[in-house]
Order: C-alpha cells, then sequence, then structure tokens
C-alpha cells in the first residue's frame, strides 16, 4: 500500500501524482518504471517514474487516462493508497554527454520522457525537445521540459498550437539545420515507427522507449516480448529502452493490439458500473 | 534412529500384529472420490481430487506393512517417516499423524497433493514388488494434514526464545517459506522478501486452484505469520533493495529461493504473433491475477481451438486451464511419446478423462497468422522415437517431410523455464552454472558468497516442491549453524 501525497490535474485526462515509496526513491534513475495494481481484482500496469523526492520518499507518476486501470488510479485522490506498487524495474537510461540530443515525444510519452530530458541535461548534452500531439489541448508538460531543455518545438496535427505538422517535420527540421549526436523517442508505437525511419534515413543513433502490454513487468511471463535485431527480447528486463532501427514496430504494433476488443469490453463495463 | 523407535512402540508392535501381512496386501487400493469430469471441464475453480474420508483413510492405512527397512522413505526426498504416519491413521489417531508429517514436511498438505508420488515413495513402495498396487501415501498424506486443517487444532509449532538476529528469504516459494519456518522455530528474525503481491510463488501463480486451493496455502502462510515471519511483498530483491543493502540492514544471513521464473521459448517462426503466450503469462494471468473472473481487470484470451507445446505439469495444468475455460479443442502437443512425458500420472489421467486430446510425436515449427497477427494454424513436424539420449528417454527424431498443419487460435509455449536471473546477476562472487543455476554446497546450501544460502528452483532448475522444501529446511539448519559459529 503506497499512499499518494498529492494529485495535480495537468489536463483533464492527464494527472500527476506524488506517491509515498521511499525504498524506491532511492534507488530509482532515469528511465525506470514501477508496476502498479488498483484494487484487489486490479490490473498490473507499468508506469515511469517521473521524478523522485529522496527528502519526502516520495516518486512522481504522470498518468494519462487510457482505459479501465489508468481510470481507476486517475480516480484516487490525495491520502488514498495504491494497492501495490514494485519497482524500479527496468534497465535505467544509459546517460553520458553525447553532445547535442533531440528528445522526440508523443502525447502521453512526455511524462516518461521528462526524467531522462532532465538527466542528459544534467550531462551536459544540448537537449532540443519536440513535444508533438493531435491538438493543444494534449500537450501536456511543456513547462517542465522547457526547464530542462535548450529548445522545445511544439508540433500539432491540427496546427492548433506550435507548428502545424508532425513530430517527424520537427525532429528533420532539426536535423537539417544543425548537427545531431542522439535522438531519444517515446510515445505513441506508430509514432516512434516513423521517426526510427526518418533518423534511420539520416543515420541518426535512435533510442526508443517501448511501451508493449505487460503483466509482472519483472521477466516472469513473456507478454512484453518485441523483437530487436531479429532476436526476442523482454521490454521489461532487457529494455524498456532499445536501439529503434533494430526494433520490430510492425510486429509490435500488432502485438499491443491483441486485447484491444477485450480491453473496450472491461471499459465499458467499468463505464457502466460507475453510472450505477 | 527414531524411525525404529516409534516402530517399537507397545501399540505398534499390536497394530502389526493384528493383520497378516497377505490379508494387509489383498485390500485393494483406495479411490480417490473425484468431481465428474463433464462438470469439471467447466468449472474453474473446485478441486478435483475430493478428498478421502476417515474410514477409507483407516482402511487404506491397514495396507501399509509397517515394513522394517520402509523402502518408501529412500523415495522421498525428504525422508518422511512414513510407515509411522500411516500407523497412527490405522489406529485413529490423525492429529499425531499430521505432527509425524509436519516433523520433515513443512507443507504435508501441498505435497500430497502434488508430489510425483509414483515416482518417489509410490514408486518404491514394497507392494509393487508383489505385484500389487502402491500403499496411497499421498492421498493419506493429504488426508492427515487436511483433518488437521478442517479440525481447526492447527498446532503452531513452539518458536524458540527470540535471539534478535535478522535473516532474510527472497521469493516466498515452497523453498523460502520452508526455510521461513525452521528459522522461526529456532528464534531467529525472519523477513520474506517477495517480488510479487501475493505471497506462495508457484504454488499462488502456478498451480491452478483445481488442483491446489489456494486456501491451503494460505493457511501455511498464516502459520508462519502467527510464528512471528515477516513477509514484505512487491519487493524485487536486486531492483528495491541489493542484497547489499540487506546486509548493511543487519541481515546475518540470506537465503535465495527465487525460482525458476524465466519463461522458454522455441524460437520459431510466428512465436510472437499475438494469441501465442508462455504457460507462465498464461497461468500468472488465470492463477494469480484471476482474469477470467469477469470483476477481474486483466484480460485473457478464452481460445477455442487451443493447443499447448510440452508434456510436464506446466503443459498439463495449462490445457486444462484453457479446457475450463472455454476450449472446444484442448490439445497438448509432445514432441515424444506419452510414456516420456514428465507430468505426473494422475494429471495425465485427470487431462484425458476431460477431454483433452494428446498430440504426442509432433513438434511445432511454425505458427501462422491472419492480417491482424493473429495465429490461426500451426505447423506440425511428426516425429518418431529413435535411440535413447542421456537422459535414458528414447528421443524423437522428425520423420522427413511429414508436416501437419492444424487450427488453432491460441497457443500456450510450456517447454521450460530458467532460473530467474535478478538475484545471479546482481550479486558480486556469486558461482553461477551455464545454465543460470547458482551453485551451492550440497549439503549446506551456502554459496560462494559466504551470507548467501539458496534451494529450490533457482539451484535446481525446474525441479519440484518436495525438492525445494528440503532445500529450504536444508538451508535453514546449515545457516544457523554457521551464524553460531561465526558469532
Ligand atoms: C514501460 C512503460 C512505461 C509507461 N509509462 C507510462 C506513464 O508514465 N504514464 C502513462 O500514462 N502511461 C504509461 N504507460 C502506458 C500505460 O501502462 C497504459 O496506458 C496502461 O496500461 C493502460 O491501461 P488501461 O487499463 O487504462 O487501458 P486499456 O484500455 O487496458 O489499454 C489502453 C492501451 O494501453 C496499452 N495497455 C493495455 N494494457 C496494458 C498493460 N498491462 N501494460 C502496458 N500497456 C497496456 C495498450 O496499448 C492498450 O491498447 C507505460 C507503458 C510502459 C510499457
Ligand atoms: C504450473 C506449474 C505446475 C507445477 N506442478 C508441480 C507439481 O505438480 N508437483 C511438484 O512437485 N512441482 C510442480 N511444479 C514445480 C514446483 O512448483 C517448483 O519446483 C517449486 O515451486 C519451486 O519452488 P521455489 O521456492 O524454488 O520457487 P518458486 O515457487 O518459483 O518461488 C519463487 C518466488 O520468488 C519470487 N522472486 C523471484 N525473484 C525475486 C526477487 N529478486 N526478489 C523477491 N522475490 C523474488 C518469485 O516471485 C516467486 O514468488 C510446478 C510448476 C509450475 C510452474
Ligand atoms: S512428501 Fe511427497 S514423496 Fe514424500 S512421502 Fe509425501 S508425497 Fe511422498
Ligand atoms: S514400503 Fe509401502 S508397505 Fe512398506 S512401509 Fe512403506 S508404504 Fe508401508
Ligand atoms: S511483463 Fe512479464 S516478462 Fe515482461
Amino acid at each position: 500500500m503506497n499512499k499518494i501525497v498529492s494529485k495535480e490535474y495537468f489536463s483533464a485526462n492527464v494527472i500527476k501524482f506524488e506517491v509515498e515509496a521511499p525504498l524506491i526513491a532511492k534507488s530509482r534513475k532515469a528511465g525506470h518504471f514501477v508496476m502498479v495494481k488498483i484494487g484487489a481484482k486490479g490490473e498490473r500496469i507499468p508506469l515511469t517514474i517521473a521524478d523522485a523526492d529522496l527528502q519526502k520518499g516520495t516518486i512522481t507518476l504522470v498518468v494519462q487516462k487510457m482505459g479501465v486501470s489508468s481510470s481507476k488510479l486517475c480516480a484516487l485522490e490525495e491520502g488514498d493508497f495504491i494497492t501495490d506498487m514494485v519497482g524500479p524495474l527496468g534497465k535505467a537510461t544509459h546517460i553520458e554527454n553525447f553532445g547535442t540530443v533531440i528528445c522526440a515525444c508523443g502525447g502521453v510519452g512526455t511524462a516518461p520522457m521528462m526524467p531522462i530530458v532532465a538527466a542528459l541535461k544534467a550531462a551536459g548534452n544540448r537537449v532540443i525537445t519536440v513535444l508533438a500531439a493531435r491538438n493543444k489541448d494534449l500537450i501536456i508538460l511543456e513547462d517542465q521540459i522547457r526547464q530542462y531543455s535548450d529548445e522545445v518545438i511544439v508540433m500539432t496535427d491540427d496546427g492548433s498550437y506550435g507548428t502545424k505538422g508532425l513530430v517527424t517535420n520537427g525532429i528533420e527540421a532539426v536535423i537539417n539545420r544543425e548537427k545531431v549526436d542522439l535522438c531519444v523517442t517515446i510515445g505513441p508505437a506508430i509514432m516512434m515507427k516513423f521517426v526510427s525511419i526518418l533518423t534511420k534515413k539520416y543515420e541518426l543513433p535512435t533510442l526508443a522507449s517501448l511501451n508493449t502490454i505487460m503483466v509482472d513487468g519483472t521477466g516472469m511471463c513473456g507478454a512484453c516480448r518485441v523483437s530487436v535485431g531479429g532476436k526476442t527480447k523482454f521490454v521489461c528486463v532487457d529494455g524498456p529502452e532499445f536501439d529503434a532501427h533494430q526494433v520490430d514496430f510492425d510486429e509490435m504494433l500488432m502485438r499491443l493490439g491483441g486485447y484491444r476488443d477485450i480491453e473496450r469490453e472491461e471499459n465499458e463495463h467499468y463505464q457502466a458500473t460507475l453510472k450505477n | 534412529m527414531k524411525t525404529n523407535e516409534d516402530r517399537a512402540e507397545a501399540w505398534r508392535v499390536e497394530l502389526r500384529n493384528a493383520i497378516k501381512a497377505k490379508d494387509r496386501t489383498n485390500i485393494e487400493r483406495v479411490h480417490m472420490p473425484e468431481l465428474d469430469a463433464e462438470y469439471r471441464s467447466h468449472n474453474r475453480v473446485e478441486e478435483v481430487n475430493l478428498g478421502i474420508t476417515a474410514e477409507q483413510a483407516m482402511e487404506e492405512a491397514k495396507r501399509c506393512l509397517d515394513c522394517a527397512n520402509p523402502s518408501c522413505m529412500l523415495g522421498c526426498p525428504v525422508g518422511i517417516d512414513i510407515p509411522s504416519f500411516i500407523k497412527n491413521i490405522e489406529r485413529g489417531d490423525f492429529q499425531e499423524a499430521a505432527k509425524v508429517l509436519k516433523e520433515t514436511s513443512a507443507l504435508p498438505a501441498v505435497c500430497g497433493r502434488v508430489c510425483p508420488q509414483e515416482k518417489q515413495c509410490e514408486g518404491v513402495c514394497i507392494h509393487l514388488k508383489m505385484k500389487k498396487d502402491a500403499v496411497a501415501i499421498g492421498h493419506l498424506e493429504r488426508f492427515a494434514a487436511d483433518y488437521e486443517r478442517i479440525s481447526g487444532n492447527i498446532s503452531v509449532p513452539a518458536v524458540a526464545p527470540a535471539n534478535n538476529i535478522k535473516i532474510a528469504g527472497v521469493g516466498s516459494g515452497p523453498a523460502g517459506l520452508a526455510f521461513a519456518g525452521d528459522m522461526a522455530k529456532l528464534g531467529y528474525e525472519v523477513v520474506i522478501f517477495e517480488a510479487l503481491h501475493e505471497i506462495g510463488g508457484v504454488l499462488k501463480y502456478g498451480i491452478p486452484e483445481f488442483r491446489l486451493p489456494n486456501d491451503i496455502v494460505d493457511v501455511e502462510i498464516q502459520n508462519l505469520q502467527a510464528m512471528g515471519v515477516h513477509f514484505v511483498t512487491n519487493c524485487v530483491v536486486g531492483k528495491t533493495i541489493s542484497i547489499s543493502d540487506l546486509e548493511q540492514d543487519g541481515f546475518k544471513g540470506i537465503f535465495v529461493a527465487s525460482g525458476a521464473g524465466l519463461p522458454r521459448f522455441m524460437n520459431i517462426k510466428g512465436e510472437n504473433l499475438v494469441g501465442v503466450m508462455s504457460s507462465n503469462e498464461y497461468l500468472t494471468r488465470v492463477n494469480l491475477m484471476d482474469a477470467a473472473n469477469p470483476n477481474s481487470d486483466t484480460p485473457v484470451f478464452q481460445g477455442k481451438k487451443v493447443a499447448v507445446i510440452g508434456g510436464g505439469n506446466t503443459a498439463m495444468d495449462s490445457v486444462r486451464t484453457a479446457r475450463r475455460l472455454g476450449a472446444e479443442r484442448a490439445i497438448l502437443v509432445y514432441r515424444r511419446s506419452e510414456e516420456e512425458m514428465p507430468a505426473r500420472l494422475e494429471e495425465v489421467k485427470h487431462a484425458k478423462e476431460e477431454g483433452i486430446e494428446f498430440l504426442t510425436l509432433h513438434n511445432p515449427i511454425e505458427y501462422i497468422g491472419n492480417e491482424q497477427g493473429r495465429v490461426t494454424h500451426m505447423v506440425l513436424q511428426v516425429m518418431e522415437l529413435g535411440e535413447p539420449d542421456a537422459s535414458g528417454r528414447r528421443s524423437p527424431v522428425e520423420i522427413p517431410g511429414k508436416l501437419e498443419t492444424i487450427e488453432v487460435d491460441e497457443v500456450i509455449v510450456s517447454v521450460g523455464v530458467s532460473p530467474n536471473p535478478l538475484i545471479p546477476q546482481s550479486v558480486k562472487g556469486l558461482e553461477v552454472t551455464k545454465w543460470g543455476t547458482v551453485v551451492v554446497d550440497n549439503d549446506t546450501m551456502q554459496s560462494a558468497v559466504p551470507i548467501i544460502f539458496a534451494g529450490g528452483d533457482i539451484v535446481r532448475g525446474g525441479a519440484t516442491v518436495i525438492l525445494a522444501m528440503g532445500d529450504g529446511r536444508r538451508a535453514a539448519k546449515a545457516m544457523d549453524e554457521w551464524i553460531k559459529k561465526s558469532r
């Protein structure tokens, strides 16, 4: 049981929680995640540790409402308890001074990107962050990201904010303008696929943080497996970051959709219980 | 030897002489009452074996000859005093029978249910030499342990005065639980760290409810808690805290029982298609997450044509679960013949009764999917038995060109597990084999890093509950001696 010490809305569907977890706060590094379960019959879902406060013994989670599990979490208030939380899991991001780094994030990928942006900046990199979303309302954490970035480029599909265009247009503009040493990308799998195709063309080394479906998050089940360079890897223990150019995104997209029908049903069931 | 002392007691001599050996062996072996096969193939949670009655148990106990040199005990990996507990059943002192079991086994209600008895104790019972069925040791063990539990008179073992020495266990499977019990008895302050949100290891997330109800495991856990054992769930040693953190926190000994939780795949084409998964994933969803319960948030595929690859207990549990979740065809695909199957005999029998199809001497070589990436077919290579291999089993060889394709909508890969690499990777100086198992002294279970002892599947690879439990107990004894010596 982990106590929620604060709750803050970034938007109607994106919420920041500070949660008591002294041991996790102590051992976590940028790129690590936790598995969270809400209620006795809850599902275990992975969430990136966005930040940690050693003094207070808390970690920060930024959650986007998607389906049942994320909605149940978002319904919790300050003072409530998260039933189960375990971590830090996964491999930490390899941080060093690479030079100039593009951090390209889409949608809720911004939350897991935040600690990476901060760590890269602290290591002396020039950090250019590309924030992309469908429209202005879906751009989150912009202020926090600006704190740690040398430059922030905002892209929206509909042009309602920043520049009209896709995340890839933003990245390409930077590549064409200056020498870039590394690209890190987090977002929907389809977005990461296109980022990877683009940076491969420019031979720009790229790391993608994969958000596959997980069950235990400790290497026990294989639900999170992806093909990287033709080999099967477990995202929860071998990742979540991989060389994007080696990742079989088409297979990953296919696997992500595997439970879509069941998830939709469960969400309808859950929404119905809320109305009663 | 204590065994022989007990055997010489007056009541036992009298009991032994009351019936002629020949008459004892002529009694028919008890038949375990079971749920109706058709009913249970749709019922996910009810236990298949219903347990024998007191009368049945006492009658079965008569069959045991109370041998002077009980061969059955040599077959039991932990050397339970089998004739002693059985004769106590025969005279009607079930409580005493349970006590005898508990002197050696920390989890008799579990072992009575899941031990591969036909390969262990029952496999060497003297009756077999006389062409009779072995004494139903497993059924009797289950009976005595259940009797004690149901009577509510579970004796919480006496605990020695606290010695204020902290020791840690990593993993709460049978090895960790057995270790915890013995150390608590010796007066240690025991903390068991468990990565998952539930205590019990494979007993909870692997072995299904219809074979081992969770309640039974929970009673044992509550017992341990009553003895002062402290459990910390949601704590991955090597991630949340490190072994050196534990040392710094004042733990004087650490028993690693982290199991063999890593699923193996076959690395064949199409294995990452949607609907193809490890038995660990499948059983974790169903058993740990209760995914088949409509009130659970975790989803699980409920395939109609399900193939399970493998021939062990895990495969058998998966295929029988699939059947219970509504599979019209639940097929077990195994590359050797039924004779070589490592699963318990009883599970094979139960599976067949439940309508599981056995496709032996077949091995998958490819999975085929549709546009959405969902598995729809599997291609099987037909095999035949060749020469015996190193393990003495006749090894399967391909019949060139002989392939079969069958329709499937779910495939569960159950071809073995590897040791959990987390601890071996995170501790410097630990000696590890090429299979990833931790190397320990066979008698003391102590590793190359003196403060670390290890046992169960992390040392043996995939083994059995009773072996894991035995390791836990041996490690406890040796750790106690080592701590006392080094003080
Ligand atoms: C390493 C990692 C880090 C993540 N970090 C964050 C984060 O910081 N903030 C955040 O909001 N989200 C994060 N996610 C995604 C988050 O786990 C999913 O949004 C969440 O599981 C959705 O569950 P649901 O029941 O609310 O939605 P559902 O309706 O069940 O699913 C919506 C979509 O979420 C994905 N999903 C579903 N179940 C799982 C599962 N068990 N594990 C992973 N993905 C699943 C699928 O793509 C699915 O289509 C992360 C995912 C991974 C793998
Ligand atoms: C489906 C299935 C059916 C089986 N059927 C039978 C049977 O009928 N009869 C039989 O005798 N045997 C059976 N077995 C085998 C038997 O269950 C195992 O041999 C036994 O459970 C091993 O015990 P263990 O204590 O070593 O490990 P486990 O039971 O695997 O427990 C290990 C525990 O450690 C935890 N852990 C791992 N790493 C860490 C870490 N870093 N920090 C904290 N905790 C950690 C795990 O989460 C787990 O709970 C079966 C196994 C399976 C999977
Ligand atoms: S513990 Fe297992 S092997 Fe030993 S007597 Fe009991 S059932 Fe037989
Ligand atoms: S070998 Fe068989 S008959 Fe002899 S003591 Fe053991 S169980 Fe009884
Ligand atoms: S989530 Fe189970 S192995 Fe990665």
